[in-house]
């Protein structure tokens, strides 16, 4: 039953990730991502890391992705065509460099092996947590201080000049 | 029996190759940064699956870091290509070639 | 008292700084206070710490004020020494060097604060370093001081720096001095590395104790810092800048030209008398080379018209019977020699700045005539100094120089070193320069003094005696150069009776060399009526050929006769000429293409081409910004991967 769960999310996630960077339309771009982003919150679930998956779907599907779609209707961007004359060398280069990623990718895991996983440990939100007041305090406190500079950053940039 | 971590990683791989695709072939900036999130997300997951490898749940609080930051990597990228659109309404990352030699 | 030893030279080198630091901006009063406070105060304490020092009986004295060098085994500290040879030194550099100093204000009056803050600062320095040089107490602080006297006679000899001449003259002394340098500095070297150490007594010490282990080494020793006396004191083949230096202000020629700097050689001789006197291949050397100076500068001499260049010549003639001396084993002569030499070379060039001072600067003795009319002391002063420098019998000269020829003639008899012959025609050259130094010196006194004026009227009008700043050194030289000579009177002129206090004083510190077969008391004797009866003859030449109705006539019919001869004398054989054909042409062509060659096109070219290969790849990368932000993102992955693959593999 994970098995099929899982491929289910992968079969999901690859296609709707395709759509996500092909189409032509920025809205169907960014709800393709919404499902991908839906199907990677699957797989933490599925990896045990329930906390994450959840604020997997508050925090990327719920609000980042929204913010995508603010902007874009915002801008009202037209559909800008996908490559209408590309550079030979930018299509070539870009196509080489997935293909290099995807191998790279493989060798590493065929190097780090599938060994069996060790016991599993609850990632629930209690115990990360945790962690997050305990030996990560201080990462913590500066990721709020780094949410406060984006968004004074933002304003600043946006700001229209008077 | 469960399913074995490089199944995930793997799954991981082929979603950052595509995500790197993505950024490189499109001329549209907010492409561009659907890209980035995707490639971000794949890493995240990667994490994710070699954290269960290794029974720790360190792996965890940094997805959960990583995520924070590219929330504020979007909000400031996001205001950038809103001030670029507003400076030359385009958002064509190709016609953005002032710094040149 | 002693223990100020080290003030006399400290207080001239303050006079300096203060007047350098001072940026010349004093007026000339303030200078002289300076310069000459600074000079008297080192004199005063420099007879002080003589009395002191005679109290003690002479004996040694040295202070040692820090240590200097320390690497490895070497360890050269800076001290001082005074000995009986180092307090004659003392003592007349301080003496006649604070005289000039005095004639200085009257000489140098006419020129600017700040041109005269510049020239006493200079002198002031030049005591500093010729003090340091008489009272080191190991050969690199001589050096120092050796070092110290040439720069500062470069500086003085330049003074007028803006006449090219000038420039030139003190460029030529400085760089020809630096050939002797050279030959001291591999001495030191060489001792160094032979003795472990450079320091006099430690020295003379080491080749007591153990004289067969440094047999090979005191020969090349000495003949290498004879190099350095060669070049310092002017003798032949480096004479060549001491006629040249009197393009300096006069009292710098009579100070450094006559005086002091030149006599170091002739002292670092004396002082290092214990290696020179192992080795009878070097005394020979120097002595031939003392008596070739001495002869050939007096040829030089009978024909120059210049009063100056009349006395650099007898200088250098002069100081080759110091090296004469010195090579025949009587280092005390030839100290003595420099001792009244001090005085009546002094005597002779201050009273010739007398005259060219009331001449308003014109050297030229054949436009001159009749000044003892007007100048009177110092045609007094000047004469006596002549009497003096001429060996006439109870002026100094005679003494000094008496018993330097009985000293050679005794080396010659008593086969010094198994050269016997060689120094026999050493001396009877010294003898034919006797008679030449009598000749040209009362020439000069002939032509200058005596007779009718034979200058252009304006000057006549400006002919008067020297202010009182020039005339009284002036007056205290010349009283010098005839009681100076009492000190050392010869045992033969006494009858056998010993009062050479000079030769007494000297015995511990450089003895004279003892020969077998002394010459009889006799024979001293008829050694001295010969040599002042050549003096007589040579005067009276000179007069007969300069003085009287009929001046002139007869050297200008010999001049007529032998013109090649009489033209080679007058432009000093042509000397200066072939050294710039032979040395100086090629070294300044060696330069040129040091310059042209090597320096811009090599050195430069590397430099510059390294910078424009930088601009062409500079050039050449800029293309990768192409602004395309693809590009850079496809950069950026190419990065991020190549540096996982690195951690990773």
């Amino acid at each position: 039953m994970v098995t099929a769960v899982f491929y289910v999310t992968v079969v999901v996630g690859v296609v709707s990730a395709v759509i996500a960077v092909s189409h032509r339309n920025p809205v169907v771009n960014v709800l393709s991502l919404v499902v991908t982003l839906f199907c990677i919150a699957a797989n933490f679930a599925l990896l045990g890391a329930e906390f994450l998956a959840a604020a997997q779907v508050l925090i990327y599907a719920g609000a980042i992705l929204v913010l995508f779609l603010f902007v874009v209707m915002l801008l009202n961007a037209p559909e800008v065509p996908q490559a209408h004359e590309p550079r030979p060398f930018q299509r070539g280069a870009g196509v080489l460099l997935a293909a290099l990623a995807a191998a790279g990718g493989t060798l590493i895991v065929i190097r780090f092996g599938a060994a069996a996983p060790a016991p599993a440990v609850a990632g629930d939100a209690h115990a990360i947590g945790r962690l997050l007041v305990g030996p990560y305090l201080f990462a913590f406190e500066l990721v709020s201080v780094l949410l406060l500079v984006a968004l004074v950053g933002a304003l600043v940039l946006v700001k229209r000049k008077h | 029996m469960p399913v074995p971590t490089t199944y995930f990683v793997l799954f991981a791989v082929a979603l950052f190759a595509i995500g790197a695709a993505g950024v490189l072939l499109r001329r549209s900036g907010i492409s561009i940064l659907l890209g980035i999130e995707l490639m971000l997300n794949a890493a995240n997951l990667a994490l994710v699956a070699f954290g269960r490898q290794r029974g720790s749940l360190d792996t965890q609080v940094f997805v959960f870091f990583v995520m924070a930051v590219a929330a504020a990597e979007v909000a400031v990228g996001l205001a950038l290509l809103v001030a670029i659109f507003r400076a030359r309404q385009s958002i064509d990352v190709d016609r953005l070639n002032v710094l040149r030699w | 008292m002693l223990d100020l030893l080290w003030l006399v030279p400290a207080l001239p080198l303050a006079g300096s700084v203060v007047l350098l630091a001072g940026a010349l901006r004093f007026s000339q009063r303030t200078t002289s206070a300076v310069a000459l406070g600074s000079t008297a105060l080192s004199l005063a304490v420099a007879l002080a710490a003589l009395l002191d020092f005679a109290g003690g009986h002479g004996a040694t004295f040295v202070q040692r004020l820090f240590s200097w060098i320390a690497a490895g085994d070497v360890a050269i500290e800076f001290t001082f020494r005074l000995d009986t040879l180092s307090a004659v030194m003392l003592f007349f550099v301080t003496f006649v060097g604070f005289l000039i100093h005095v004639y200085s204000v009257g000489y140098m009056h006419s020129e600017e604060p700040r041109a005269y803050a510049r020239y006493f600062a200079y002198l002031n320095l030049f005591m500093f370093a010729m003090l340091t040089l008489v009272l080191g107490a190991n050969l690199v602080v001589m050096f120092v001081g050796w070092e110290g006297v040439g720069l500062c006679s470069y500086l003085l000899i330049g003074f007028y720096f803006d006449r090219d001449y000038c420039a030139a003259a003190g460029q030529k002394a400085f760089i020809v001095n630096r050939i002797g340098d050279f030959g001291f500095l591999l001495a030191i070297f060489l001792a160094l590395k032979s003795f472990g150490t450079v320091d006099f007594a430690a020295m003379q010490q080491a080749i007591a104790s153990e004289p067969a282990r440094f047999a090979g080494v005191l020969t090349p020793i000495a003949l290498l810092l004879f190099l350095g006396a060669v070049g310092k004191s002017a003798q032949l083949p480096l004479y060549v800048w001491l006629p040249d230096a009197m393009a300096g202000p006069t009292p710098v020629s009579a100070l450094i030209h006559a005086a002091t700097m030149v006599t170091a050689g002739v002292y670092m001789v004396a002082r290092t008398n214990f290696v020179y006197r192992e080795s009878p291949v070097a005394l020979l050397v120097v002595a031939v080379v003392g008596g070739l100076t001495a002869f050939f500068a007096a040829t030089i001499g009978l024909a120059q018209n210049d009063i100056k260049k009349v006395l650099a010549y007898s200088t250098v003639s002069q100081l080759g019977y110091m090296f004469l001396a010195a090579g025949a084993g009587a280092f005390a002569a030839g100290i003595f020699h420099v001792f009244t030499h001090a005085f009546f070379k002094a005597c002779l060039f201050l009273g010739s700045g007398a005259v060219i001072h009331a001449m308003g600067g014109e050297q030229d003795m054949r436009r001159m005539g009749g000044l003892r009319k007007h100048l009177p002391t110092t045609y007094w002063t000047f004469m006596v100094a002549t009497l003096a420098i001429s060996g006439i019998p109870f002026f100094s000269g005679f003494f000094s120089k008496d018993e330097i020829l009985g000293k050679v003639f005794a080396a010659g008899v008593g086969d010094l070193g198994g050269f016997g012959s060689v120094y026999l025609a050493l001396w009877a050259l010294a003898v034919a320069a006797a008679f030449m130094t009598a000749f040209y010196m009362f020439r000069a006194v002939y032509m200058t003094f005596h007779g009718e004026f034979r200058g252009d009227p304006a000057t006549a009008h400006h002919l008067h005696e020297a202010p009182a700043s020039m005339t009284w050194p002036l007056r205290i030289l010349g009283v010098g150069s005839v009681v100076a000579g009492f000190l050392g009177v010869s045992t033969a002129l006494t009858f056998g009776r010993d009062m050479n206090w000079f030769e007494g004083i000297l015995h511990p510190i450089a003895p004279s060399l003892e020969v077998e077969h002394t010459p009889t008391l006799a024979g001293e004797w008829v050694l001295i009526l010969l040599s002042v009866a050549v003096a007589v003859a040579g005067i009276l030449l000179a007069r007969s050929f300069y003085s009287g109705a009929r001046a002139f006539e007869r050297p200008r019919r010999l001049a007529e006769r032998f013109p090649a001869v009489y033209s080679a004398v007058l432009n000093k054989y042509y000397v200066d000429e072939a050294y710039d054909r032979v040395a100086v042409k090629p070294l300044a062509g060696l330069a040129r293409f040091s310059w042209k060659g090597l320096d811009t096109v090599v050195i430069d070219g590397t430099l510059n081409a390294s910078a424009f290969f930088t601009e062409i790849a500079g050039d050449l990368l800029r293309f990768v910004q192409t602004g395309n932000v693809r590009n850079y993102a496809l950069l950026v992955l190419f990065g991020a991967l190549a540096a996982a693959a690195w951690l990773l593999l």
